[in-house]
């Protein structure tokens, strides 16, 4: 397991030391690339993939010290495992490597013995790390596991300005009821994928999945210009999509799906809301609330899309929607107005 | 003398750890690379550049350690260690000390 092959980068300014080190790491069964100073070092981080860094301290134009406070601000670097060969004089800069970042020094000349247990150590552990990062986002959004992996796991809220989206299949027991099982989970996954798809180019992320529906988020955790406009045109890319599918379906006569949205916008809480153990980020509020009523309201208003008036207020074509007044939804006590496109 | 010069000890294990021919390919590269060094200090020297005077005694320093040159090694690193503006340690010695390394080096590679 130690033993698998990584990408090592080398830098160093001075020709002896990288051809030493290149020939120890290759040794090592590693594939090797090198760079002659921390500039050029810098480049080959953005183009190419490394699973661990050979850092010189003394260079020309960009020193080992100025690579370390370069990457630690980068998100994408900033986990890179650096391991610090030089023959800098002074133990306070072999102290000033370790506190920039680096995760272990090496003096030159460099021992092998010692070289193959740092790397190995090194290589293992941004494997687990990478291992981590890929179940992370297998369960989680990208958003919210690139905030882990950035801020760490904090159970908690926030008040933030965002708008929820809920959408269901309407009679879906009806409709399952005439297929297969398997059939029936082919349903969902592609209505999944096909929702999952409309409302991440919206920029929004899906929080929660619940039998035949979804809850998705806009505006949390990740920032929007305007989380109205992105979810409203989420449900109509969703709603052309299934206009497609309906199309296939008919053709293997199948009974078409059809679905309701329900948007509002407002204040809400987001979060991890769980236990240390097991946790999911979501949001809580009224504004949750009424677009789940106003999603099941759907059906009553005879509608594929409603959304209330703070939704319609950020909408660039707010002038092409229809208001439904008097509205009486479960759990709130005043009648609101809701919206529809014309 | 040629003792003082070079820890002949240090290139034998050199040679253990990576192979008699890398060794040699490496000193080469070595002795190849030691006179633009030594001329980018007395460059530094000549120019007042404390930083580069710095930089270069120290990749000589790097350098020397690894084939057991120990009197370069030494002198070096007095210089990595000695401002410029200080006392500046006479760039001649450093090529006499060279000089000498050189030939004792030359002797290991083809002994």
């Amino acid at each position: 397991m130690n033993d698998a092959p990584g990408h090592v980068l080398i830098v160093d300014d001075n020709k002896v030391n990288r051809l030493l080190l290149t020939r120890n790491v290759e040794m090592l069964g590693h594939r090797v690339s090198v760079a002659e100073n921390g500039r050029i070092a810098m480049e080959m981080l953005t183009s190419d993939r490394f699973d661990i860094m050979l850092l010189d301290i003394e260079m020309p134009e960009m020193d080992g010290f100025e690579v370390l406070e370069a990457i630690k601000g980068m998100p994408a670097l900033r986990h890179l495992p650096v391991i610090v060969t030089s023959s800098v004089e002074g133990l306070d800069n072999v102290v000033r490597c370790i506190e920039l970042g680096a995760e272990d020094y090496i003096p030159k000349p460099v021992n092998k013995v010692l070289l193959k247990a740092r790397v190995s150590a090194s290589l293992e552990r941004k494997r687990l790390q990478d291992e981590q990062k890929e179940l992370l986002n297998r369960f989680a959004t990208q958003e919210v596991a690139d905030q882990l992996t950035e801020s760490g796991f904090a159970i908690g809220g926030e008040r933030r300005v965002a708008t929820v989206l809920f959408c269901d299949i309407r009679d879906f027991t009806a409709i399952s009821e005439t297929m297969t099982p398997e059939a029936t989970i082919d349903l969902i996954n592609t209505f999944y994928t096909l929702m999952f798809d409309a409302v991440s180019s919206q920029g929004g992320i899906v929080s929660l999945m619940v039998g035949d529906g979804l809850m998705a988020l806009f505006g949390a955790p990740n920032t929007l210009e305007n989380s109205a406009q992105c979810a409203v045109s989420a449900a109509k890319d969703m709603l052309a999509m299934t206009t497609g599918l309906n199309e296939e379906r008919a053709a293997d006569k199948d009974p078409p799906l059809r679905i309701g949205f329900g948007i509002a916008t407002g204040e809400v809480v987001a979060g991890y809301t769980g236990t240390q153990h097991r946790a999911t980020y979501t949001c809580i509020g009224k504004t949750v609330n009424l677009a789940a009523r106003l999603e099941a309201y759907t059906k009553v208003a005879g509608c594929e899309v409603l959304f209330d008036q703070t939704t319609r207020a950020g909408l660039l074509d707010a002038s092409k929607t229809r208001e439904i007044t008097d509205v009486r939804l479960k759990g709130f006590a005043d009648t609101v107005s809701a919206f529809t496109f014309n | 003398m040629t003792q003082d010069i070079v820890n002949t000890d240090t290139y034998a294990e050199l040679c253990e750890a990576m192979g008699a021919d890398f060794a040699a390919e490496l000193l080469d590269t070595f002795m190849d690379e030691a006179p633009t060094m030594i001329a980018t200090l007395k460059t530094a020297v000549a120019e007042q550049d404390a930083e580069g005077y710095r930089r270069a005694a120290h990749s000589i320093k790097s350098n020397a350690e690894i084939f057991g040159a120990t009197a370069l090694a030494d002198l070096s690193r007095r210089m990595e260690l000695t401002s410029l503006s200080d006392a500046p340690l006479p760039v001649e010695e450093l090529e006499t000390t060279w000089s000498d390394t050189q030939t004792a080096l030359r002797a290991l590679r083809d002994e």
